[in-house]
């Protein structure tokens, strides 16, 4: 008999067989299971409401409904996905493109998250589809989100009135109230910051064709691309947030620096 | 070491303290009865700790190749200063790790020029930490009072050569003059700062351009109803420009100069755009729950003041989903379906809210002025 055998009505023999047996289950489940539901075709397909349509039942439709048209929790008056009809090809384009949907976590906000789950070719598909419930707002043109075609003082004008108070002067981002926020946007592509403005995502108001023009649209983004190119001639910018870093900086390090030269200063040498 | 020549009656020091150490443990404390002494007794100056550089020659050469090494950073520093001065371009930029994108030429300079000053002076205290004499001295401070023979000629001197000889006890009136000259050499100064402070403000807490015009100190504007105005487009707004959850920032007309060309607009243009911007919002008329908020409204799209109450930041901060408005210095949250009630925050007073209609072309005009005034609180104010 070995030793194996000899132990083998020990007291923790049960659990480590209980042990191995998940162990060999979970191993099981993760090699045959089946993949996620894609019911992705190939990257070549063209984009057509239809590829859209078995795309959003496969992802969305669980949230948003089967036809896009909301659907409600089990608690009254809650919503776990809003109505699609209206928000056209621009609003998908930006809240896929960005990571924001689907919907990754519960909280106050959808969060950006920069791996995308869909390609592009996926995504315009599903734009394309949603576009076809009801009219809505377009993905913008090359032309219409081009920044060397904007006026960059404009741009600033445009955007220190509407924008900064929340997104912070140098578009470093800001906070709302209970835990919402106004991301960064100075690393934004071109076309995402002008759907955003369209269709204003969450809290964000709504910056359509009567509030913003797009020519107004296009030099805040020549503004936006100015912002993230030029230097900083003082060197850290500490994340342009203005006078919070600065003073932690200077009072941690400027003092600290002064501190310990004033204690070199007054000790005696070896 | 430390002398106990203090007069006191207190009882001896116990022989078991001073037995058999060369130190005293008790450190010379007496156990005394509670009086002062006399005197107090000189601790003395510390036991001098002589430093490396003075036992050691070779400790004493090494500081001196330290100090020589920090002199000689110095001068590395300015002539690389000089070099990097010319060599590198002003717009040149470096993307360094933890600082990310700067100027290059700022920070070259910065750092030489910090090495060549850092070196003179670092140095410097090396050399005077480690070579220069470090023996404690002690200089007696003299009492300050001077001697009474002093005193006596110093009042002497005021007396007689500076009373008597300058004849002021004899002629009262250069006394008199001389004072009343010297008096009033306050009162331009006093003057000037007092009497430049500007004009009160009269009305112009309570007036804003809306009332119809300038509405500075002094002025007395005469309402009409004045379109709303992008700002800064300076261009007039249609009902149908307003949507559901947009927020558009809004000067009345006649105040904002041409976004390019920047001519035209009002004098003091940063004084009345202070008070008189207002942002716009479209709600759907059935969430809106204040009857009067509906009524000086046009079909769900209301104009509210955008100076907090609190201390008069612009409340920019539309919450779209949430219909909050939030002032971003001290967090005041407005609820604008309730008329602007301040639901949290330091604010004491809901926004005002300037009553709109459409003029018949279509632009939204203000039906009315703001019936109360705009912005934080102050001491005339109706209700605080």
């Amino acid at each position: 008999m070995n030793a194996l055998a000899a132990r083998r009505r020990h007291p923790a023999a049960i659990a480590v067989l209980i042990l191995l047996g998940l162990v060999l289950t979970g191993a099981l489940y993760a090699v045959v299971a089946p993949k996620p539901a894609d019911a992705a075709t190939s990257r070549a397909a063209a984009q057509t409401a239809e590829e859209g349509r078995q795309l959003f039942l496969a992802n969305c439709a669980s949230c948003h409904g089967k036809n896009a048209e909301g659907r409600e929790t089990g608690t009254p008056g809650n919503i776990a996905g809003p109505s699609l009809a209206g928000v056209g090809a621009a609003a998908v384009d930006f809240q896929m493109g960005t990571g924001r949907m689907p919907l990754t976590q519960p909280g106050v906000q959808a969060m950006e998250q920069s791996q995308l789950k869909f390609s592009q070719e996926q995504i315009d598909a599903i734009g394309a589809y949603v576009a076809s419930l009801a009219p809505g707002p377009e993905v913008p043109s090359e032309e219409m989100v081009d920044p060397t075609l904007g006026n960059v003082a404009l741009g600033g004008q445009l955007y220190r009135v509407n924008c900064a108070m929340c997104h912070n002067f140098a578009a470093s981002g800001g906070a709302l109230t209970r835990g919402k926020y106004a991301p960064p946007i100075r690393d934004i592509s071109s076309t995402h910051i002008y759907e955003a403005m369209q269709t204003g995502p969450q809290s964000m108001p709504v910056f359509g064709e009567g509030n913003l023009s797009s020519e107004s649209k296009r030099d805040i983004i020549a503004y936006l691309d100015a912002l993230g190119t030029q230097e900083n001639p003082g060197g850290m910018s500490l994340g342009s947030l203005g006078p919070v870093t600065e003073g932690l900086f200077a009072w941690v390090f400027g003092l600290g620096i002064l501190v310990a030269a004033a204690v070199w200063l007054g000790s005696k040498a070896a | 070491m430390n002398e106990q020549d203090t007069p006191h009656t207190g009882t001896d020091v116990t022989p078991a303290a001073q037995h058999g150490t060369a130190v005293r443990l008790d450190e010379g404390h007496v156990v005394g009865e509670g009086g002062l002494p006399e005197r107090f007794t000189n601790p003395g100056l510390p036991h001098h700790v002589p430093r490396m550089a003075d036992l050691d020659d070779g400790a004493a050469e090494r500081a001196e190749k330290q100090v020589a090494t920090l002199f000689g950073i110095s001068i590395l520093g300015t002539i690389l200063f000089v070099v990097l001065y010319f060599v590198i371009p002003v717009e040149a930029t470096i993307d360094l790790p933890g600082v990310g994108l700067t100027s290059a030429s700022n920070f070259a300079l910065g750092v030489t020029l910090a090495l060549s000053l850092l070196g003179i002076g670092f140095g410097a205290v090396h050399w005077a930490k480690t070579l220069m004499p470090d023996h404690e001295v002690v200089e007696d401070r003299h009492p300050m009072r001077a001697t009474d023979e002093n005193r006596h000629k110093v009042v002497d001197i005021l007396r007689k050569d500076g009373g008597e000889d300058s004849q002021i006890t004899r002629r009262p009136l250069i006394k008199y003059t001389l004072g009343g000259a010297l008096g009033l050499f306050a009162v331009p100064i006093a003057l000037q700062v007092g009497g430049s402070l500007g004009p009160m403000p009269q009305k112009s807490l309570s007036l804003t351009w809306w009332n119809g015009g300038p509405s500075g100190p002094g002025q007395e504007p005469t309402f009409t109803p004045m379109r709303l105005m992008r700002d800064p487009e300076n261009t007039p707004i249609r009902a149908d420009d307003v949507t559901i959850g947009s927020a558009l920032h809004v000067m009345p007309e006649g105040l904002l100069p041409d976004p390019v060309t920047h001519e035209g607009g009002t004098e003091h243009v940063l004084e009345e755009k202070a008070k008189a911007a207002v942002l716009l919002m479209r709600l759907d008329p059935k969430q809106i729950l204040s009857q009067k908020e509906l009524d000086w409204g046009y079909e769900g799209i209301v104009a509210y003041s955008k100076i907090c109450t609190h201390v008069g930041c612009p409340v920019g901060l539309y919450e779209q989903q949430t219909h909050h408005l939030l002032c971003p210095c001290h967090q005041s949250t407005f609820d604008v379906a309730r008329d602007c009630k301040v639901i949290f925050g330091p604010a004491a007073r809901p926004l005002p809210q300037l009553k709109i209609t459409v003029d018949d072309e279509g632009y939204l005009v203000s039906a009315q002025p703001f019936m109360e005034p705009v912005g934080p609180s102050f001491w005339e104010r109706e209700s605080p």
